[in-house]
């Protein structure tokens, strides 16, 4: 039999051969599910920011042009007189506030670069020049400008619009001042989730509308250099040391960088749920593997074991029959041989006695102890008779008749014969028959030497008051009888448990135990089709189980 | 009534030591060492009883009784057996023995056996003698 450090050492490999081969495919499954999804989910996200850029860039861009136009169609419909008499500026500026509330102000500035009308809250930068300025040489030379976003003199973020119109050699510039808090509605929207954000950056890398997050408007905000592209990109950026997916589009009307942050936990969410999904599902599978594994794992070994220790009461019950089969063989021969030897010491003492009958021996004065020792010699005669004669009741070859024997009859017979010596003893023996018990076929003389033998070791056991239970039952799968003899006696020590069926194990005294009679019983009822076990602990009394087959065929 | 009773066996010390137990019963025994030697013995004689041993080297026991019951169906045959007792007596008493006794015999018992086994044959032989 394995021993039991063995079968743990088995119990192991098995379950972990068991989850290594289950668990590594669920591993790499949910690995690629994960992986494809998240691929699949980040591409779903950068479209859908590149989308937003997009759009925005164009309103941005609509917005730019929609302005230069309206100044463009201010300028171009009329001639700078216009403008200069009474409170033309004003009306002009009031009717461009009505469409965008933004206009800060409006002027006029004649190609020396001084301020000839203006109309604002600014009053006080009605006489300035610009001449030095770089936007006025720009305005002059394109027709047209666009600033960066700056505080200027009116310490405001702001910044300008200005168109120049040649009126014969006279150029004039119609300047507006719009105020920068227009990008901030124009980039930022509800789309960006709850922590996106949205900015605009000039060519130097300066905020031109401020960011929900981080620095201030005309802070310097470092996404790095990106040279001038069309279209949208998508980059990822570290921000303080983490990295967030960021669109990015250059202004078609100016050079400045409109980038879209995405919200990086919104766009996380679906992957971190799917992510923790994905842990919940595998810590279910791995707890189901490794339960059916552990489970299946102790089948196996339980059946193995089981299947062991049959085999070993399998090999052990071989070795007592093939034991008791050689042994039967000599036992037989070595009787045989005593047998005779013994008969002539019989019939020698038997004529030495015949002898003693004549006068002469009569009258001898040792006549006494002649008689005496002859009378010895045939008690003890006799008594290895009884032995040699048990030994070849052993051995010979017995073919059991197969009648219907009532088994409760048997044992009630048998009981009869030890009554007496039972009752002289103070021992009690109740039965618990089953009443219908059925008919078992088989030898009744045989067992009842079967029953006689045990029942006898039960009342030597006991000695002197005490009890003996013997119990018949019919069970079914397989179909038999059983009996059970159980006495109150001192039990049998656990190191004698295995030897107490051998020839001639007794622990009785000389000239009362043979050692013969459990061997006998075992090979009757081994021959009957059937098993005798014995279940005992020390002070505990013990227990005999026979087993009967019910259909022998 | 005397009964003539012939003993095989081949230990000798047996023999003797039963032939004087015999004797001194006033019942005389011829003695054969072998299964040969009781049947020649048994050619020459008419026997009432025949005591076998089973077991001896030579002429098996149960083959000599076989014999003795093709020449002699009317002598009573007992036989003597140390050897797996029942199964050799009963295969005995099968092929016609009259009893069967295990060694070591108790010698009254054996006495007694064979005064039956002589009453009977004399019993068949009136019986074939007025039938
Ligand atoms: N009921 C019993 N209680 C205790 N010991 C027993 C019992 N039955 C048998 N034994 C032990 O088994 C031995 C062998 O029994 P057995 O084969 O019947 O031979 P014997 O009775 O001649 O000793 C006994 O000597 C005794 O030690
Ligand atoms: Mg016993």
């Amino acid at each position: 039999m394995i021993e039991s450090s063995g079968y743990t050492k088995l119990r192991i490999k098995m379950i972990l051969t068991t989850l290594g081969f289950s668990l590594i495919p669920l591993l790499i499954l949910g690995y690629t599910i994960y992986r494809q999804f998240e691929a699949a989910h980040t591409g779903k996200v950068i479209q859908h920011l590149s989308h937003l850029t997009e759009n925005k860039r164009r309103t941005i861009d609509l917005f730019l042009n929609e302005r230069l136009s309206q100044l463009m169609a201010i300028a171009y419909t009329h001639q700078v007189e216009y403008f200069l008499e009474g409170s033309t500026l004003e009306s002009v500026f009031t009717l461009m506030q009505a469409r965008s509330k933004y206009y800060i102000d409006l002027g006029i500035i004649d190609q020396n670069g001084n301020h000839v009308a203006y109309t604002g809250p600014y009053q006080a930068i009605r006489t300035a020049n610009y001449k030095e300025e770089e936007w006025f040489s720009q305005v002059q030379a394109k027709g047209f400008y666009i600033s960066d976003v700056f505080l200027g003199r009116r310490n405001y973020p702001h910044f300008i619009i200005a168109v120049s119109r040649r009126d014969g050699d006279k150029t004039w510039i119609l300047r507006a001042t719009i105020d920068s808090d227009i990008f901030d509605s124009l980039v930022q929207s509800d789309q960006l989730g709850a922590n996106g954000d949205a900015f605009l950056l000039n060519a130097d890398n300066v905020l031109q509308s401020k960011p929900r997050f981080g620095p201030k408007l005309l802070a310097r905000m470092d996404l790095g250099a990106f040279a001038r592209f069309t279209g949208v990109r998508t980059e990822t950026i570290a921000v303080d040391g983490k990295p967030f997916l960021v669109g990015l589009a250059w202004l078609e009307n100016k050079n400045w960088l409109l980038a879209i942050r995405d919200d990086p936990s919104e766009e996380m969410m679906p992957l971190a749920h799917t992510r923790s999904l994905m842990w919940i599902i595998l810590a279910g599978g791995f707890l189901l593997i490794a339960g059916g594994t552990i489970l299946t794992s102790n089948t196996i070994l339980a059946q193995l074991v089981r299947s062991e220790r049959e085999k070993a009461m399998l090999n052990a019950s071989l070795t007592q029959s093939s034991k008791m089969a050689s042994l039967g063989k000599m036992a037989a021969g070595v009787a045989h041989e005593i047998n005779n030897p013994l008969a002539i010491i019989k019939e020698k003492a038997g004529w030495m006695r015949d002898l003693l009958e004549e006068e002469d021996v009569k009258a001898s004065p040792n006549y006494k102890e002649l008689e005496d020792a002859i009378a010895k010699i045939e008690y003890h005669v006799t008594r290895a008779k009884d032995v040699t004669h048990r030994l070849l009741g052993f051995a010979r070859r017995m073919d059991p008749i197969h009648e219907d024997v009532n088994i409760n009859d048997v044992i009630n017979q048998t009981i009869t014969f030890l009554q007496n010596e039972a009752r002289y003893r103070a021992i009690e023996i109740h039965t618990g028959f089953q009443t219908d018990l059925p008919f078992v076929a088989s030898d009744s003389a045989q067992l009842q030497q079967v029953f006689l033998n045990i029942i006898d070791n039960a009342i030597d056991a006991i000695g002197k008051d005490g009890n003996i239970h013997i119990r018949t039952m019919a069970v079914h799968d397989p179909n038999e009888v059983i009996i059970t003899i159980k006495d109150s006696g001192p039990g049998i020590p656990r190191e004698k448990l295995d030897k107490i069926f051998d020839p001639f194990f007794t622990t009785k005294k000389v000239g009362e135990g043979t050692g013969l009679g459990l061997t006998i019983s075992f090979s009757i009822i081994q021959k009957l089709g059937g098993q005798i076990k014995v279940e005992s602990e020390e002070g505990q009394g013990a227990t005999f189980i026979i087993s009967l087959p019910l259909n022998k065929d | 009534m005397d009964i003539k009773i012939l003993l095989v066996d081949d230990e000798f010390d047996f023999v003797e030591t039963m032939t004087k137990r015999f004797h001194i019963r006033k019942m005389p025994v011829t003695s054969a060492a072998s299964g040969m030697e009781a049947l020649k013995l048994i050619d020459e004689q008419d026997f009432d009883v025949v005591i076998l041993d089973v077991r001896m080297p030579g002429m098996d026991g149960l083959e000599v009784l076989r014999q003795i019951r093709a020449k002699r169906p009317l002598t009573e045959v007992i036989m003597l057996t140390g050897h797996a007792s029942l199964d050799a007596g009963m295969q005995g008493m099968s092929l016609g023995a009259y009893d069967y006794v295990l060694k070591p015999a108790d010698f009254d018992e054996l006495l007694d056996k064979v005064r039956r086994a002589a009453e009977r044959k004399a019993l068949n032989v009136s019986a074939q003698a007025r039938g």
